[in-house]
């Protein structure tokens, strides 16, 4: 099945999010679809799934023109996505996740349905209990489920919007060994995402975006350096680590122990010096979480655990305590625990402000609202409600949100679902922190990045705790394998 | 007393409660679709009168049905039209609906006040299975509306958790997004459900106006309150068909255990009597969800392993979620 898209627009308002659009994919071919956070990626993909339709151009499906008019119909002709995240029904069993919108009688057959989604799972090496009920699942185990679901329900054309977020490293070879294997058999893969090593390994061939407009294609072997121009328009560079030289520190931690019905973490001693950066690494779950939200004065510790923060005993302090010494927390699930959804951004920036008067100082907020919004290149307007604002946005706002001076910054996954620019942007802001002696400890799930700003790194595996190693002197095999628990002492 | 009085009063609990299965069930299958109908109170006060209306006027018992069918459709097609279509809170719609029609059906009932209309045939026994001890004088020798009650709660059951067109019910509750790349109208059937359900709350009021509680009274005629509990019977019930219908039997019983003990304990003030089924339902209610409640499971973590598995698997298995998407409204970007 060959596809083809020819002078696509689309306009949201005034804004033109796809500029006509020309592309044409070719069987066995696993086509790369890269741009940063609102380059017109995933308008496109709705577009071909059938979520939304164009205001002009057509698609042709092995040279027919055809009118896509809703996803259900898409799938129908064979084309099916699977959703960052999964569009499954989590409360409900994998079996009646699979018969909802399959076509057949008023009593569906589940033993036949259960057979054969097994036995299609065993060709990808998927192990898939139809019994299981979906929240029960990790991320990539609902993302198999939906593949396995999607080619059950004949999908030829398989879109891939961001899948390897929230995923774990063995999934994510699985995933791709799983889509070249599709590639093969003649079906077309199309993987949309703003991490370009993951284009780099995965595609033949790549199509860059960038505001809207398709701004050049490439294949393989790639220039990382070319793809990095097209898709920003500039070179682009990681900053370099900064280095921590000071001799006070800001955080002491003695006898940490957290208990919690899954893990128990104990016995963790570390000093953090000011404007120093830690990365925390281990697989999800491993605790490094828990270790985190203690360190916020989000969750209890236990036994001999002494926490103090610039000489001041915070251990089994209240979070105001937290708030005064001058520790913040910035949450991965952004909506959820970071911002206020229905509040806008001036509105966010009056409750993190001055609280002890009774009435609101309308001009005062609305200027500041103002400066921070230039200050922090949030692009959004000082009415815009944060739900409005792209991830990227999202994590501006958090960070334009914090108060001034911090003696300890907290971050959960600071780069997920941000693209390179804004992810250099962000620790750019984040060393500006870090030389006024703000020490900075961090949860990623990308090694690179924790070897890249780091200064040391604790890796975390199922609730015990490395050594601090420092992070110049460490490499992505050795932190591999502490992950994946080898080498742990007790 | 004696075993077979009992008996016989646990049939009229029975009898007494299938109303509270009509109405529970149809709203167990509104929410289910994600749309919570808060008129529940105030269509089965006014489907008992319209109800009663029609049957008096025409002399037609079915007819009274009917009508009370109608009506509860109707305030559904308010609730669906003003939610679905119109995206406004579906709670304060449903509130100012509940206190709209209770009005109306004590204004508009005044002309019906205390006359004599048709009533449900009595309890007739089913052949063979009413010789069953126990369990036939219990169930089978009953209304025909207690067993069509009987009959709904089986179909109810096997529709929403067995067929396609049931699961595709819930998964609309759940997430609308998924049911909609999957194919589903999700607004479509959500004023299906919606109006289906409100429905069989309708005929929940001519039940009590033709049989339970015959006749027509106004504000005596003790219905104020039941769509309530109907609407926490729902919540407790866990959105399910089944622990739904248990629900109101209890409440039922307890309300009937309240008079019993009234004759037997002439100490306690019957007020007290009279009131207690409330609390004591959520009481029991409470502990039936007691699986939900953080607390237990880290408590349940700290029990010794040979009791732990079958403590936690009782639990879980009783643990009940609303739909996720209930009262939120849909729009495919």
């Amino acid at each position: 099945m060959k596809v083809e898209l020819r002078s696509i627009h689309k306009y949201f308002g005034p804004v033109h999010a796809n500029n006509n659009i020309s592309l044409t994919i070719l069987p066995g071919t696993i086509q790369g679809i890269v741009g940063e956070n609102g380059a017109g990626k995933s308008t496109l993909m709705k577009i071909l799934s059938g979520f939304i339709q164009a205001d002009e151009g057509e698609i042709l499906l092995d040279d027919q023109v055809i009118t896509i008019h809703s996803p259900s119909d898409a799938l129908k002709r064979g084309i099916g996505m699977l959703h960052q995240d999964p569009l499954d029904f989590p409360p409900m069993k994998v079996i009646d996740n699979l018969l909802i919108g399959q076509e057949g009688g008023l009593f569906p057959n589940k033993r036949k349905v259960a057979a054969d989604i097994k036995k299609l799972a065993n060709q990808f090496g998927f192990s898939i209990d139809t019994e299981a009920y979906v929240e029960g699942l990790t991320v990539g185990e609902r993302q198999q489920l939906e593949i396995i679901r999607l080619l059950w329900m004949g999908a030829r054309i398989l879109i891939l919007d961001e899948p390897t977020t929230g995923i774990s490293a063995s999934q994510k070879e699985k995933l791709f060994e799983t889509l070249t294997r599709l590639a093969s058999e003649g079906m077309i893969v199309i993987f949309v995402s703003h991490k370009l090593e993951e284009i780099e390994t995965l595609c033949h061939r790549a199509a860059v975006f960038r505001g809207g407009l398709l701004v050049g294609e490439a294949i393989q072997p790639y220039h990382t350096d070319d793809l990095v121009r097209l898709m920003f328009g500039k070179p682009m560079e990681l900053g370099s680590r900064l280095g921590c030289h000071s001799e006070e520190n800001v955080v002491e931690i003695h006898n940490l122990e957290i208990e919690d019905p899954r893990l128990h973490i104990r016995d963790v001693d570390l000093d953090v010096k000011a404007g120093e950066v830690i990365g925390l690494a281990g697989m999800e779950g491993s605790g490094q979480r828990l270790f985190l939200r203690a360190l916020g004065g989000l969750l209890a510790t236990t036994g001999r655990t002494k926490l103090l923060v610039k000489g001041h005993d915070l251990t089994h302090e209240p979070y105001s305590s937290y708030l005064k010494t001058g520790v913040a927390y910035v949450p991965a699930d952004r909506m959820e625990e970071g911002l206020i959804p229905g509040l806008t951004l001036k509105e966010h920036f009056i409750l993190t402000g001055d609280t002890k008067k009774l009435f609101i100082d309308q001009e005062e907020s609305l200027h500041r609202t103002k400066v921070k919004i230039s200050e922090f290149n949030i692009k959004g307007r000082p009415d815009s409600y944060v739900e409005e604002l792209s991830g990227g946005n999202q994590q501006r706002a958090l960070l334009a949100l914090l108060n001034e001076p911090l003696s300890l910054v907290l971050l959960e996954h600071p780069s997920r679902g941000l693209d390179l620019e804004s992810t250099i942007w962000l620790w750019e802001k984040l060393k500006e922190r870090c030389k006024t002696g703000t020490a900075v400890i961090f949860i990623s799930s990308d090694l690179e990045q924790i070897l890249h700003y780091s200064d040391r790194i604790l890796v975390f595996f199922g609730g015990k705790v490395s050594k601090p190693m420092l992070a110049a002197e460490t490499n992505v095999d050795q932190l591999g394998q502490l992950i994946g628990g080898k080498g742990f002492v007790n | 007393m004696e075993f077979n009085l009992i008996l016989v009063g646990l049939a009229g609990v029975i009898a007494a409660a299938t109303p509270i299965v009509f109405a529970t069930i149809g709203e167990t299958i509104t929410e289910k679709a994600g749309v919570t109908n808060l008129s529940v109170n105030g269509t089965i006060i006014l489907s008992a009168m319209t109800g009663f209306a029609v049957a008096t006027s025409t002399d037609n018992l079915w007819l009274g049905f009917l009508a009370g069918a109608f009506v509860g459709a109707l305030v559904a097609a308010i609730v669906a039209f003003s939610s679905i279509t119109l995206k406004q809170s579906q709670v304060a719609v449903g509130f100012v609906l509940t206190l709209m029609c209770r009005d109306l059906a004590y204004f508009l009932g005044n002309p019906f006040m205390g006359l004599s209309g048709p009533r449900v045939p009595p309890a007739f026994e089913i052949p063979l299975l009413s010789k069953i001890p126990i369990l036939g004088t219990l169930f089978f020798n009953q209304d025909i509306l207690v067993y069509l009650s009987f009959l709904l709660i089986i179909f109810a059951n096997i529709y929403v958790y067995k067929t396609r067109p049931g699961l595709s019910l819930q998964g609309i509750g759940e997430r609308p997004a998924s049911a909609y790349i999957r194919g589903t109208n999700v607004n479509k059937m959500r004023y299906i459900y919606t109006i289906l359900g409100g429905a069989l709350v309708g005929v929940a009021g001519p039940m009590y106006s033709l049989s339970v509680k015959a006749g027509w009274k106004g504000t005596i005629s003790g219905l104020d309150g039941i769509g309530w509990i109907v609407l926490a019977i729902v919540i407790f019930g866990g959105w399910n068909p089944l622990r739904g219908s248990l629900g109101a039997y209890l409440f039922a019983f307890l309300q009937w255990l309240g008079l019993v003990l009234q004759t037997s304990l002439p100490g306690i003030p019957s007020q007290v009597l009279q009131v207690a089924p409330f609390p004591l339902m959520i009481l029991t209610l409470l502990l039936v969800n007691i699986g939900n409640a953080e607390w237990v499971d880290r408590t349940i973590m700290g029990l010794p392993e040979n009791v732990r598995p079958a403590i936690s698997r009782l639990l879980r298995s009783m643990k009940t979620n609303p739909p996720s998407s209930l009262g939120v409204p849909f729009e495919n970007e």
